[in-house]
């Protein structure tokens, strides 16, 4: 790991403005992301601005319009386990619960989940060329092992997956990112908006400016239905998601649905989901329709289709 | 044209990867091509066991090597260092994390409990008492991280933690050996001993939570 300085913040402007006024600086959180890549040295900050003791990012709270308000430190543990978060927003939990360990989630926080790095193995692997990692340096999936990868809204650059789960559940909810930027003024950000195609920047994971703090996510008010979220994987627990599918199900059959791993932001094309009381395939053919798969990864388009129809099987109870 | 690594690339690449397995004090010295950053250490203070520690900690230094080369409590393991296999898990205020992925100075004014904090070898924590008799191990090495979590995990069960196995999301969660085996799945274990850390725990579990 490289050497870094080290400092606590109180307030969000604070933080803002210190990791601003540093182009090597970074914001640090419960560190499970970050600290794993520093030791790898793919991520090299001089500088940490840890948030933990932000006033007032801690709290889930009831806003004006009957939504929720998540602070950006509420760790993944905590918010799974809220009972209106439960109650109203399932899916959200159920999200949340399927990715990483008992440990890690007590760790992890909102914000920091949001911005983990992808998990493309190549990315990982400093021998070897990778845009995200060390830009114009070349991309060594797209001739590798491409089986995890993605399928859809890749580019000549890049075809790395946005790797975790909770995302996807904040995508089909309609969630909305909020921050404080260097400048101290707020912005709001909604959900689809937030997390970038690599394009021709693979680099840039997100639309966030360097030194612009996340202070919450924000859920609008309860939209009911049942909240169905399946991620298939290689192993039963504790591994990344192949295909996972966010869905909100009413009881007339119409419903929302977003994709993980198999893009580089979550995947909703809300145009298909008028085709969801046809049943799954009717939904895919659409969601899919751009679909560049690899030879390894081909597989995920039916497993797509397969797990959207197991997720309205389920919702039909 | 995908790969077109330059000789620079590469040289730069593979002494990332040389540096990758140097000793953790040959790190210490590594300050990067380039002249980055010197080296910067911070006091920190936590209790570790009821114990009041007090050190002076590169900021480099995870809680996991805090413990384990300044505290001599080599009680917890490392195993991956990189939060995939579970052997570093502590109690933190209560609740079990990945030593390995945190740093020290996160952690000032924290309360940490570790294996040796659960119990000693002339007063066993119930845990341990049950992973000796129903043999919860071969090497052992897993076996601190794998007690700590269990302990928590049954703390997670009481206090209505959710689980990815849990049928209805919203309900109160129950014992079993699935959800066991779902909650425990951060603890990896080598050696395979997973039959015998289920009927540990279940032990300990019928006794704690009153549960079947
Ligand atoms: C072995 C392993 C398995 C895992 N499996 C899964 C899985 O199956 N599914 C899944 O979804 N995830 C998984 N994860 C990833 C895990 O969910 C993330 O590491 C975690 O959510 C990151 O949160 P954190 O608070 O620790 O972030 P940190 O590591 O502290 O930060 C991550 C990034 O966010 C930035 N950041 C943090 N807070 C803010 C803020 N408020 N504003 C702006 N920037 C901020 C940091 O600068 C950093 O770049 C796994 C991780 C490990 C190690
Ligand atoms: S797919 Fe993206 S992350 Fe993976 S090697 Fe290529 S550029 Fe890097």
């Amino acid at each position: 790991m490289r050497p870094f300085t080290y400092q606590r913040v109180a307030t969000a402007a604070e933080a803002a403005a210190a990791v601003a006024g540093n182009p090597a600086a970074k914001f640090l959180a419960g560190g499970t992301n970050l600290l794993d890549l520093m030791k790898l040295e793919i991520e090299r900050p001089a500088h940490l601005v840890d948030v933990q003791d932000i006033e007032g990012l801690n709290a889930i709270e009831q806003t004006g319009d009957g939504g929720l308000r998540i602070g950006a430190l509420v760790s993944n543990t905590a918010l799974a386990a809220d009972e209106r978060v439960r109650r109203d927003y399932g899916v959200l939990t159920r999200a949340i619960v399927a990715g990483a360990s008992g440990q890690l989630r007590n760790k992890a926080t909102t914000a920091g989940n949001l911005l983990q790095r992808t998990r493309c193995p190549y990315f990982y692997d400093p021998n070897l060329p990778c845009n995200k990692r060390n830009p114009g340096s070349g991309c060594a999936a797209l001739e590798g092992y491409s089986r995890q990868l993605a399928v859809i809204g890749t580019s000549d650059k890049c075809i790395a997956t946005y790797p975790g789960d909770m995302a996807i559940a904040l995508r089909v909810l309609d969630a909305t990112v909020e921050t404080v930027q260097p400048d101290g003024t707020e912005r709001t950000i909604p959900f689809g908006e937030f997390h970038r195609l690599p394009g021709d920047a693979p680099e840039k994971d997100n639309v966030l400016a360097h030194g612009e703090l996340i202070t919450a996510v924000t859920l609008p008010r309860p939209i009911g239905g049942e909240h169905v979220y399946h991620k298939v994987r290689d192993r039963a627990s504790y591994a990344f998601a192949l295909v996972s599918v966010a869905a909100v199900i009413q009881p007339d059959g119409t419903g929302r649905v977003a994709f993980g791993g198999v893009a580089h932001k979550p995947w909703r094309v809300e145009a298909a989901e008028a085709a969801m009381p046809q049943g799954a395939a009717a939904v895919t053919a659409q969601v899919f329709a751009d679909a560049r798969p690899t030879e390894h990864n081909a597989f995920k388009l039916p497993l797509a289709t397969r797990a959207l129809a197991g997720v309205l099987a389920e919702a039909k109870g | 044209m995908a790969f077109n690594t330059t000789r620079r690339a590469m040289l730069a690449g593979s002494g990332a990867a040389v540096a990758l397995t140097q000793a953790p004090g040959a790190h210490a010295q590594s300050t990067g091509a380039g002249g980055g950053t010197p080296p910067s250490s911070m006091p920190v203070s936590f209790t570790v066991n009821g114990t009041a520690a007090e050190l002076e900690l590169d900021t480099r230094v995870t809680l996991l090597d805090a413990l384990r080369e300044h505290l001599e409590l080599t009680g917890t393991k490392k195993g991956c260092d990189h939060g995939q296999c579970g052997a570093c898990t502590v109690m933190v205020n209560g609740t079990r994390i990945n030593s390995c992925l945190s740093l020290a100075v996160q952690h000032q004014g924290d309360e940490i409990t570790t294996i040796e904090g659960l119990g000693t070898p002339e007063d066993l924590h119930p845990m341990q008492a049950a992973f000796v008799k129903h043999d919860g191990y071969q090497c052992g090495y897993c076996t601190p991280g794998q007690i700590c979590s269990a302990v928590a995990t049954l703390a997670e069960i009481r206090a209505g933690i959710p689980s990815h196995v849990q049928g209805d999301i919203t309900a109160a969660p129950v014992f079993n050996a699935a959800e066991l085996r779902e909650r425990m799945s951060g603890n990896i274990c080598r050696c395979g001993a997973y039959s015998n850390i289920v009927e540990a725990i279940t032990e300990v579990a019928n006794s704690d939570l009153g549960a079947a």
